[in-house]
């Protein structure tokens, strides 16, 4: 009863034939052809994910792990499918390593609560880089807050490039966890995270990879990285809302005490005690998010049923070509040009304020974002406020770039 | 041009944006405040002088942003110097209703002339914040200067 496609082994990408299964695409804005430039900030869903969830919800629909009834045991066996689906995707070794959240963020504060607070003596370390996006922060102020943590952060070289050095001489004795972003959502870095791993690793820390952006644009291994915790959110995906991810290593998985409280987490509850079930359940207090993650298995369907290196190929490709046209602008500054970077490209421009841009690229029909991203520490780190930010998807095309650079020429001539 | 982008980018802004007037510190302010956009990072402090009868004496801001922003917060101190309190705040609320597209009769008639220029920004939801952040910076340093968030 899986929605799986058929694994047709495709030799290219042919984005065009991609954009129809993504019926917004073809809507305007202000009369003009949408031009979606933001997808590091959420993707857009194909037809085949949204099919899968309404398909679902018409049809195999019921609550999971509960009821002995028909419908119960189908929708608990398509929930467990989509694990397997995340499984596969994130070559995990076990399904049970497999923790459905409400999205990435929850699975960072998931790990931040439930492995590593028990964890700390005031003074122990958290170490991170300065790239991270907001919800790889605040969890970690929070147990600097709450129980005297001390934040460690990495700093990135002038062109967004992190150095695992650095990493290495931030880890000291008192270091509870690594926690590190696989890809920036604002410079686009693709952060060395097997090294990273192998280096906190042989000082006996565990990492946390944030790979809400990463996974989006790389084939990830978590067994090949042999990262501890592999963090994701379904949206950005061309999955749903709603859902996350969290990868963790059995071991530490099944050391680590309950996140929410609730039904379905626990083994037994009587009026004195409570005991709690094992992973991943223990981490799936309550209703878990059902439709979306058929949504989400769909999604990793659809993306598995690409060939994920010409994907990749013509994402580069976007990026590659967008770099080139905005660097002959003099006006314009890019932030973030590491050699390994995925199709982020962001940038500021001489007395040109990002949201100007945003709000007369909007205009033209281009969707970019603006702004600081999520991500105040790396804005103080290049010393800006905001940037403007073009994210590019598989569904893009090089004629939308063209449009998108036309779209800053004219601002510049409004603005400038 | 698009013709809501040119009533929200017209040249008397621009102008203002470029070469905001009553732009710096006042050393002899006696009331400050600061106004924060977490939506965008941007900042604004604004600086006033009362005088013993509650008047504007003087005013000034500091601040990076957007060119609604800086316009915004140049046009504003440019309009209150010599107002009481009472008419800042009144130019405030019409302010308010301006750039929410909404009846304006509160306004004196040659203030809703200065401040037409403003009115563009209606058809720009997600920018009337940036409109909005200096006059509520200024309403905080009136009050005693707590923190003016656009949200
Ligand atoms: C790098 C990174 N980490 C974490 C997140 C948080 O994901 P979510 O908002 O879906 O929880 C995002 C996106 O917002 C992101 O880009």
């Amino acid at each position: 009863m899986t929605a799986q496609l058929k694994r047709v082994p495709v030799a290219a990408f042919d984005p065009l034939a991609a954009r129809a299964d993504f019926e917004i695409l073809s809507r305007t804005v202000y009369g003009k052809p949408l031009v979606y430039l933001d997808s590091a900030a959420s993707a857009q869903k194909p037809r085949q994910v949204l099919d899968a969830m309404r398909e679902f919800a018409s049809s195999d629909y019921a609550n999971v792990h509960r009821g002995v009834h028909y419908l119960s045991a189908v929708a608990t066996e398509r929930y467990e499918v989509a694990r397997e689906n995340v499984r596969r995707f994130l070559n995990a070794g076990q399904a049970d390593e497999i923790v459905f959240t409400h999205g990435g963020t929850e699975a960072i504060n998931l790990v931040a609560h439930s492995y590593v607070a028990p964890r700390i003596q005031p003074g122990d370390e958290i170490v991170l880089s300065v790239m991270e996006h907001h919800s790889n922060i605040v969890p970690w102020h929070f147990l600097r807050e709450r129980y005297g943590a001390v934040l460690r952060w990495i700093d990135v070289n002038d062109d967004g490039s992190l150095d695992v050095d650095r990493v290495d001489a931030a880890i000291g004795p008192k270091t509870k966890l690594v926690a590190i972003a696989h890809m920036s959502n604002v410079l686009g870095t693709i952060t060395p995270l097997k090294d990273v791993v192998a280096r906190a690793h042989a000082k006996g820390v565990p990492v946390l990879a944030d790979g809400c952006q990463g996974v989006v644009h790389l084939s990830v291994d978590v067994q090949g990285l042999d990262a501890d915790f592999y963090a994701f959110t379904g949206h950005k995906l061309y999955g749903p809302t709603g859902i996350g991810v969290l990868y963790g290593k059995r071991a530490l998985l099944k050391s680590m005490r309950p996140f929410n409280g609730g039904g379905e987490m626990i083994q037994e509850v009587s009026r004195e005690r409570v005991t709690y079930a094992p992973p991943p359940a223990r981490f799936e207090a309550g209703t878990p998010p059902i439709i979306e993650a058929v949504g989400l298995a769909a999604a990793i369907d659809y993306l598995s049923g690409l060939d994920r290196k010409a994907v990749a190929a013509h994402e580069d490709d976007l990026l590659r070509y967008a770099t080139d046209q905005v660097k002959e602008l003099n006006w314009v500054r890019m932030i973030g040009e590491a050699k390994n970077k995925g199709a982020i490209l962001s940038f500021e421009t001489d007395d040109m304020h990002a949201h100007d841009v945003a709000t007369i690229l909007d205009r033209e029909g281009v969707a970019v974002r603006a702004g600081h991203h999520c991500a105040q520490p790396l804005m103080e780190r290049f010393g800006v406020a905001s940037t403007t930010r073009a994210s590019f998807a598989l569904y893009n095309t090089r004629e939308e770039v063209d449009v998108f650079v036309a779209a800053l020429k004219k601002a510049r001539a409004i603005l400038g | 041009m698009d013709q809501g982008l040119r009533e929200l980018y017209q040249e008397v802004i621009l102008d203002h944006s470029r070469h905001p007037r009553r732009f710096g510190a006042l050393q002899e302010a006696t009331h400050t405040g600061e106004g924060y956009n977490p939506l965008c990072g941007d900042r604004v402090k604004i600086y006033l002088a009362l005088d013993a009868e509650n008047r504007i004496q003087d005013i000034a801001f500091e601040g990076k942003g957007c060119a609604i922003s800086q316009a915004s917060a140049s046009m504003m101190t440019d309009m209150l110097v010599g107002r009481t309190v009472e008419q800042a705040e009144q130019l405030m609320s019409g302010f308010l209703h301006l750039v929410k597209g909404e009846d304006t009769n509160g306004l004196a008639p040659e203030d809703r002339e200065q401040l037409e220029v403003m009115g563009g920004i209606s058809e720009f939801p997600m920018r009337v914040k940036c409109a909005t952040l200096p006059w509520h910076t200024m309403k905080s340093a009136l009050e005693g200067g707590e923190t003016a968030k656009t949200e």
